[in-house]
């Protein structure tokens, strides 16, 4: 009976998921019943802040000045059609802080933090590291799980900005610089058409969810994870693909919210 | 303090009582009717082949699974009826030595050491590092304190994660196969080190291991366990003088006795070759 097969395995997967959907918001509560001690102690938030923040810094840097490039050659090219060039300070600027900034420095922030957090944490657990701190009476939620968590949301907000902003410089060195766009123009119509609230708060606020959505993902991957190597890179996979699907569904949502009409 | 019978023996008082303990994993039994007693300052061992359930019952005794049946007393208190709160306030007098050791690999010799102290103590930074610097004296690796665990041997990071072990002077030390991949100088070093440290500390150790000789050397009493159930017990004397076709295997490495040489399969070597009986 291959219907029958097939609608079992089917089944099967959708328990599954529902399943892995409430261990891992068990996961996310317990982390944020534990967080006590990320606060008191909050050297080992900074550590991780360093660890998942400032080593992404020259991949967010270096990649939001190529988007910028690349929005301040296209943007151009599109402009001068319709002989507003001018305008495209506005152009680069907009399209960073409301969707590529939180939306790119995000996905680049899964994958080189958010795969090192999982394959951190589940080789941690492969060699009984957890294990071990458990029976130290240490909770591994609290010491190793909830510092991480908080430095992924609160680096995330930072690195988009960032990201936003070498975009901008990106956008300037090929419009005016290379091009010659006015500059004056290019600044003006940049201060005149971003709005703090709806744009840049907007902006900031999706980086935040993502971070929590990437973040989450994951450690609880990492946790997760069977403690052998297929299990470690198998978690490390799951990571990037479903903190990336996350993103962009997420962005969806959001932005369907923030901008509908305005 | 009350006398309490094991087997032949009369220990003075028990720390760790195990009764009657069963244990089963998906209803695949794993233990079957444990009955021991850990004596106070003793080093105990716990023996049989891989996969008998030795590792279990070292998880059992530090609370991270419960029996289906019986009961573990640790130090009076019932281990698996603890809460959580409970449960870390008597792992804070237990010490646990991993098989590979399970150093944290980002922290270095010095913290690793410092962990516990740190975690559960709020003694000043001097007096860790005076502490620190006694354990890892103690374990002959006071120079090796800011190297990382990468870099130390294996023999090496066992002693370290001895020393992290006993960090917080526990009354209860449980080595899961300390002697696992290690030199014979390593191995005997190692095995000194449990003697020593348990004398010195006063504490209660049990090993879990598949290393016949080494530990025959430091125990003072063993525990044989195959398919889940105690087959021997004794001193490492009757132990070594013991008849029992089991024991005598075990302890001599014998291809030939009790358990089979060849994994019991389904269908006989005949069947498998195609050859007519």
């Amino acid at each position: 009976m291959p219907l029958a097969k097939s609608l079992r395995s089917v089944g099967h997967r959708t328990v599954d998921i529902v399943w892995r959907i409430g261990l891992a918001s068990r996961f996310l509560f317990l982390t944020l019943l534990q967080s006590g001690m990320s606060f008191r102690r909050f050297n080992l938030v900074v550590k991780e802040l360093f660890a998942s923040g400032v080593m992404s810094l020259i991949i967010i840097g270096v990649a939001g000045m190529f988007v910028g490039m690349v929005l301040g050659l296209q943007g151009f090219e599109t402009l001068k059609r319709y002989g507003s060039e001018s305008a495209l300070g506005s152009l680069v600027a907009l399209s960073l802080v409301r969707e590529l900034g939180p939306v790119l420095a995000a996905l680049l922030f899964a994958s080189r933090a958010g795969s090192a957090m999982t394959a951190e944490i589940g080789l941690m657990k492969a060699t009984e590291q957890i294990a071990a701190m458990e029976m130290m009476a240490v909770s591994p939620i609290a010491r190793v799980v909830a510092p991480r968590f908080w430095a992924g949301v609160i680096s995330m907000p930072l690195l988009a900005a960032i990201f936003s902003a070498m975009g901008v410089f990106g956008g300037y060195m090929v419009g005016v610089v290379l091009i010659g766009v006015d500059e004056g123009s290019f600044w003006s119509q940049m201060q005149a058409t971003v709005d703090f609230q709806n744009d840049i708060l907007n902006g900031v606020i999706k980086s935040f969810v993502f971070g929590f959505a990437v973040t989450v993902i994951a450690l609880f991957e990492g946790f997760d994870a069977p403690p052998t190597a297929e299990g470690v890179s198998g978690a490390t996979t799951r990571t990037v693909v479903q903190s990336s699907l996350a993103i962009l569904m997420l962005d969806v949502i959001l932005t369907a919210f923030m901008f509908r009409g305005a | 303090m009350r006398a309490l019978k094991t087997g032949k023996r009369w220990f003075v008082s028990a720390l760790v009582e195990i009764r009657d303990v069963n244990f089963s994993y998906d209803q695949r039994p794993i233990l079957n009717g444990i009955n021991m007693s850990f004596g106070k300052g003793k080093v105990i061992a716990v023996m049989g082949g891989s996969g008998c359930g030795k590792t279990t019952l070292l998880r059992l005794i530090g609370g991270a699974l419960k029996p289906t049946r019986g009961e573990i007393k640790i130090d009076g208190r019932v281990i698996h009826e603890l809460d959580d709160r409970g449960l870390y306030e008597m792992r804070r007098k237990m010490g646990v030595l991993f098989q590979f050791g399970a150093l944290f690999t980002d922290m270095s010799v010095f913290d690793n050491v410092a962990f516990q102290m740190r975690e559960h103590t709020d003694l000043p930074e001097e007096i860790i590092r005076d502490l620190v610097m006694l354990k890892l004296h103690a374990v002959g690796l006071r120079g090796t304190h800011r190297l990382m665990p990468a870099e130390l041997s294996g023999g090496m990071a066992r002693r370290v994660a001895l020393a992290r072990t006993v960090a917080l002077d526990p009354m209860l030390i449980l080595y899961d196969e300390p002697f696992a991949g290690l030199d014979p100088i390593s191995l005997s070093v190692v095995g000194q080190l449990i003697r020593k440290l348990n004398d010195a500390l006063g504490a209660t150790s049990v090993v879990v291991t598949h290393d016949v000789q080494e530990s025959l050397k430091i125990v003072d009493y063993v525990y044989f366990i195959a398919d889940g159930v105690i087959v021997a017990e004794g001193t490492p004397d009757e132990i070594r003088a013991s008849d029992k076709p089991f024991v005598h295997q075990f302890v001599h490495g014998e291809m030939d006795g009790p358990i089979p040489f060849h994994y019991p399969g389904a269908t006989s070597y005949e069947q498998d070759l195609k050859v007519s009986a």
